[in-house]
């Protein structure tokens, strides 16, 4: 088990030295600009820029592969599904009827069902990028304090940060902890039952559980003397001062995000673009 | 607001996010049903919810889930990871009793129930209401789908959370000591 989440590095880019706390607007604002959306063309818009930015972000192939291939595996899994559940959602959704293929009872190919569903992959093929270049460019600490910039209260803040910077020692201890029950002929392995299987999961856990309530005591009552929560506000030594290119960045994303509800409110007067009439 | 937020609330609500990701990542039991895991983390967020109260429930669920979806992902699939974040508010209520009565070591029938009823409740109103309704409004899926996905998530994940939380809950009030352990001697 390898861990390598995470692997934020240092480098000089600009999408680098945009502060933590403008890279989360633009991701939440073009986020939810394609979630409000099912109009292919805004769509194909925002995936080409948000290639870019990975590009521009020196994000490498190797360090997203994995993920690919998760999102590949959901991507075609949801396809299908959508098909089985639902073979006509297209032609309600456009109002029209192009049979391609005629299928078994309800399942007729339709245009209007592959242009549904080719949208909806398309949609979340667009997101991916922004999800990877918020988490591969943000320090964990700079992201944290970002969040409490935007008003979260200091205290959620340090719990995401101790999660962010405890996430590695846990995986490390859960990793020594399933070797060691393993070394005592725990089979961890697809062979068992799958009962057998959840048996042993807990044979892991226990003691999983038990050094990081021993954990927590201890960096609680490091916290406590060092007089955490005494005060209302708190200052962060990772924040950064906002500069012209976080402007520029947001400033960028608000008018893609406005763009986008100009064309659904007023073009298309739904949430779907309707080539079909 | 001081008492119910303490600094080992805040402590524990960081690491049992951590440990929500780490078993949410890593450790899969292939369910009977195809392309669905047993996620035991829920189990883990049950735990951390009965101790430490809704808003910490809350955040273990909402943020172990999102950051693991940004991980595996790229970008978090928003319904679903609102709805972990809710079943781990509402398990949180079970810890007006089960909390207090684990810190002194009981952990007896009357708090079994109690957790169970609480987790059960949260787990339907969080995988038959809160994700399907958010996967329509969200993103357009069709209705069948999403609450035949949302059924079949809940009977397995609450399922797990009871079982997984009262196997951690037991063990953990194993450790403290008794109320009235010691007797006075003459």
């Amino acid at each position: 088990m390898k861990i390598k989440v995470f692997s934020y590095s240092s480098l000089d880019t600009l999408i680098h030295k945009m502060s933590g706390l403008s890279k989360l607007i633009c991701f939440l604002l073009l986020t939810t600009a394609i979630m409000a959306t099912y109009d292919i063309r805004i769509i194909i818009g925002i995936m080409i820029f948000s290639y870019a930015m990975m590009k521009i972000s020196q994000i490498r192939f190797s360090q997203i592969k994995m993920m690919l291939i998760y999102v590949g595996i959901f991507l075609v899994f949801n396809f299908i599904l959508t098909f089985l559940f639902a073979p006509k959602f297209g032609v309600e959704i456009y109002g029209t009827e192009h049979v391609l293929v005629n299928g078994l009872g309800n399942y007729d190919i339709t245009v209007e069902q592959l242009f549904y569903q080719i949208t909806k992959t398309a949609k979340y093929l667009s997101v991916i990028p922004l999800g990877i270049i918020f988490i591969l460019t943000t320090n964990p600490s700079e992201f944290a304090s970002s969040l409490n910039k935007i008003g979260v209260s200091y205290k959620i803040c340090t719990s995401l940060s101790l999660t962010l910077r405890y996430f590695p020692d846990v995986a490390s201890d859960y990793n020594t902890i399933s070797l060691a029950q393993q070394a005592r002929g725990l089979d961890m392995s697809k062979k068992a039952k799958t009962s057998e299987r959840i048996k042993n999961v807990a044979a892991i856990l226990v003691p999983l559980i038990m050094t990081t309530m021993d954990r927590i005591d201890i960096i609680s009552n490091a916290m406590d003397l060092r007089g955490f929560g005494k005060h209302k506000k708190r200052t962060w030594y990772a924040a950064k001062p906002l500069r012209k290119v976080d402007y520029i960045g947001i400033l960028i994303c608000l008018l893609i995000f406005l763009l986008t509800l100009w064309v659904r409110f007023f073009i298309n007067k739904s949430i779907y673009y309707n080539p079909f009439i | 607001m001081k008492n119910n937020f303490s600094t080992k609330t805040i402590v524990a609500t960081g690491l049992g996010a951590a440990l929500f990701l780490v078993l949410f990542m890593f450790v899969k039991v292939p369910s009977p049903v195809p392309e669905t895991n047993l996620q035991i983390a829920y189990g883990v967020s049950s735990f951390f919810a009965a101790l430490f109260g809704p808003v910490a429930g809350l955040l273990v669920a909402f943020v172990g889930h999102a950051l693991s979806d940004f991980i595996q992902y790229g970008s978090p699939w928003w319904s679903w990871v609102v709805a972990s974040g809710v079943s781990g508010f509402i398990s949180g209520f079970a810890a007006k009793k089960v909390s207090s009565a684990v810190e002194e070591g009981r952990f007896g029938k009357t708090e079994i129930i109690f957790f169970t009823v609480w987790v059960v409740i949260a787990n339907a109103i969080a995988w038959i209401l809160v994700a399907p309704v958010l996967d329509i409004v969200l993103y357009s899926e069709p209705a069948n789908k999403v609450f035949i996905q949302g059924a079949t998530a809940f009977v397995v994940d609450a399922i797990v959370s009871v079982i997984v939380g009262i196997i951690l809950l037991k063990a953990y009030s194993a450790t403290k000591t008794k109320k009235g352990s010691l007797a006075k001697e003459d």
